[in-house]
């Protein structure tokens, strides 16, 4: 075998600030691309020696176990208080808040809403997966109308159950919300839309503009019975029409930042 | 400084940010209020952040993040608003931060009343949220009282990485009284290591109360425990008034205490040798005070704004020993010193029993007066 002096160029490697350990995440669910689009992001901004998580309860609820960066872990729900309360006190820090559908728009649509009113200078990652992942694939708010879960076995009935909250919508409606935008997770060029939407999240805090919140459609195979291919196009199929993907707010201070 | 004329909510306010009081965050509730109001003036204007949360739920959380921070933070509520905080306390118990708050008792149960009262007594000292945890309950009678507690408060937070409550009566928080507040303090100007800040030190920090694994959350508790041992030894706080040669002794605390007080003078007028013991930290409770006390003494009457709360920790202590009897106005209605003496002079007068329990002797003499 020749031995050939190539020079070696590293054009992909795992971002500093994410732990190298296993997640527990399930086979083809994208909690782990979000978590890795975090990491890049803020590696990228230089604010990962600045920057507090605030996980939630659900699924990832041990988020803060794969990112090399201080985290708290919240209450059900409660995540953007908490992340208030943090905020507030050090106000120089990049603060965000990971939280599931259940978590954000169910037990903690109070919370949300109130930090969002009030502009409170925060980055939300908001992981729409159509169920409650981690109790098992419950109905979550965001479930859509028909869907089999475990508490909607027979489909959600819109007329008894109600109807699916549009998370993005909804926060865009308040003069607090600089930028609130919807992307998804299923394919490559969307993942890299839910970067770029991501960087321009965490600018926005660095420039103190208002609260900023990406909502990411995300899989959930093992409690949606599919396999990772077929959640997927679940997502593309069944997801994108009832949760378009856009820009809900862009102030127009945000959209002057020019990224 | 001078005396000023002030009311129970404003000095505790006041006295808060005086001592270090970084963050403030809180919802109005009656008979509250007031110490929101204030801060929500006087804080922006020493520039620490002031924030009128959206709900009970969000201000405990908030109080939650903050601390996390190791600053000194805090937030006030009154009884059907710290019912709401009942999750929040339990996840701060859980990730020992330390945190203060003010709970200005109004009547109860449900929306109640915003009269003063002594409801949330079990609430409170028994502890409202899951787990196993205690809070350092501490219970003025005075505004000055108040004023002062609100420092001790805050170092006790600090000292045991633990929450500590200010538990007024609502009157205590609507009183005006002349008091004196100290002077303002320096913000305490280190960090904690235990304390998120942004791995700013390349050390990542993880505050968390989530411990899936059984044997490592017991130990977890047993640190809590050992700690609450710790604080029941060096902590306990009590006022007592003519105790020394007392044949008889009320307990009661904060404005029932007060108000029993002025019973116990006017008894000790007439010639009854009755004292007053006022718990201070109702927790811990000082149990050898009542220990002593037992031994001593021939009855004890238990004095209180509820239906016993109390009562309950005091039979703990005398354990049937002495007799113990009860007296007690509720949902807002506060005993006047009439009743009390009335109480202390049957006390002394009829034949005493260790036999029944006190709140259903008490619950039959209140039928003409109540029913
Ligand atoms: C107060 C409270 N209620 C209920 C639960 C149980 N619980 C844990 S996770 C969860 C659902 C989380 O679902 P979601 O936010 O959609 O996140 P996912 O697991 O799908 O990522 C629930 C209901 C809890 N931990 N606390």
């Amino acid at each position: 075998m020749v031995m050939m002096d190539v020079p070696t160029r590293v054009v992909y490697s795992r971002p500093e600030a994410l732990d190298p350990r296993v997640t527990h995440y399930c086979p083809g669910c994208t909690h782990g691309i979000s978590h890795r689009l975090v990491a890049e992001v803020l590696e990228e901004m230089g604010e990962v020696e600045n920057t507090i998580g605030v996980a939630s309860v659900g699924c990832s609820v041990f988020a803060y176990n794969y990112f090399n960066i201080d985290f708290v872990e919240a209450a059900h729900g409660r995540a953007p208080a908490m992340a208030t309360g943090i905020k507030r006190v050090l106000p120089d820090r990049m603060v965000f808040t990971y939280q599931g559908d259940g978590d954000l728009a169910s037990i903690g649509m109070g919370e949300i809403v109130g930090a969002a009113s009030r502009g409170e200078l925060l980055t939300v990652v908001f992981i729409n997966n159509a169920n409650y992942g981690m109790t098992g694939g419950q109905m979550a708010p965001t479930t859509l109308p028909g869907q089999v879960t475990t508490s909607s076995p027979t489909g959600r009935d819109v007329k008894r159950q109600g109807y699916p909250i549009q998370t993005a919508e909804l926060l865009s409606t308040l003069d607090g919300a600089a930028y609130v935008v919807r992307r998804s997770l299923h394919n490559t060029r969307e993942v890299r839309r839910a970067k770029k939407a991501l960087r321009t999240a965490f600018e926005v805090q660095k420039h103190r503009l208002g609260f900023s919140l990406v909502e990411l459609l995300s899989t959930c195979p093992t409690n949606w019975g599919m396999s990772p291919v077929e959640a997927r196009d679940w997502v593309e199929e069944r997801m994108l029409t009832y949760y378009p993907l856009g820009d809900y707010k862009v102030s127009p201070a945000v959209a002057e930042l020019n990224l | 400084m001078a005396k000023e004329l002030i009311k129970g909510n404003t000095a505790v306010a006041e006295a808060a940010l005086r001592v270090g009081l970084e963050a403030y965050f809180g919802y109005p509730i009656t008979p509250q209020t007031e110490l929101l109001e204030h801060l929500s003036a006087r804080m922006p204007e020493l520039g620490r952040p002031f924030v009128q949360a959206e709900s009970e739920l969000g201000a405990i959380n908030m109080v939650y993040g903050a601390a996390c921070t190791g600053k000194r933070v805090m937030t006030s509520s009154s009884s059907p608003g710290v019912s709401l905080m009942m999750e929040g306390l339990s996840y701060i118990a859980g990730t020992e931060v330390p945190a203060v708050f003010v709970d200005v008792v109004r009547g109860g149960p449900g929306l109640g009343n915003i009269a003063p009262a002594q409801g949330d007594y079990n609430q409170i000292v028994h502890g409202g949220g899951h787990g196993d945890y205690h809070l350092i309950v501490l219970a003025p009678a005075s505004v000055q009282e108040a004023i002062d507690l609100t420092g001790l408060a805050f170092d006790l937070a600090d000292k045991y990485r633990s929450i500590v409550c200010i538990m007024l009566d609502g009157s205590l928080g609507q009183m005006m009284e002349p008091a004196e507040i100290p002077p303002m303090q320096p913000l305490k100007a280190e960090i904690p290591d235990w304390a998120v800040r942004g791995n700013s030190d390349g050390d990542r920090r993880i505050l968390t109360s989530i411990n899936l694994d059984p044997p490592a959350q017991e130990r977890m508790n047993y640190r809590l425990m050992t700690r609450w041992q710790e604080i029941e030894a060096n902590e306990v706080r009590f006022k007592s008034y003519y105790l020394d040669d007392a044949d008889f002794v009320v307990v009661g605390f904060g404005t029932a205490g007060r108000i029993a007080l002025s019973a116990v003078r006017a008894a000790r007028e007439k010639g009854i040798k009755i004292g007053l013991l006022r718990p201070i930290t109702v927790a811990p409770f000082p149990n050898e005070v009542l220990e002593e006390l037992t031994e001593k003494v021939k009855g004890f009457l238990v004095v209180e704004m509820n239906a016993g709360q109390m009562l309950e920790d005091v039979r703990l202590v005398v354990r049937g020993r002495k007799p113990v009897e009860f007296f007690g106005r509720m949902g807002g209605v506060v005993p006047f010193p009439d009743e009390v003496l009335t109480e202390i002079e049957r006390l002394v007068a009829v034949p005493l029993t260790t036999n029944g329990h006190p709140r259903d002797r008490w619950l039959a003499r209140m039928a003409d007066v109540i029913g």
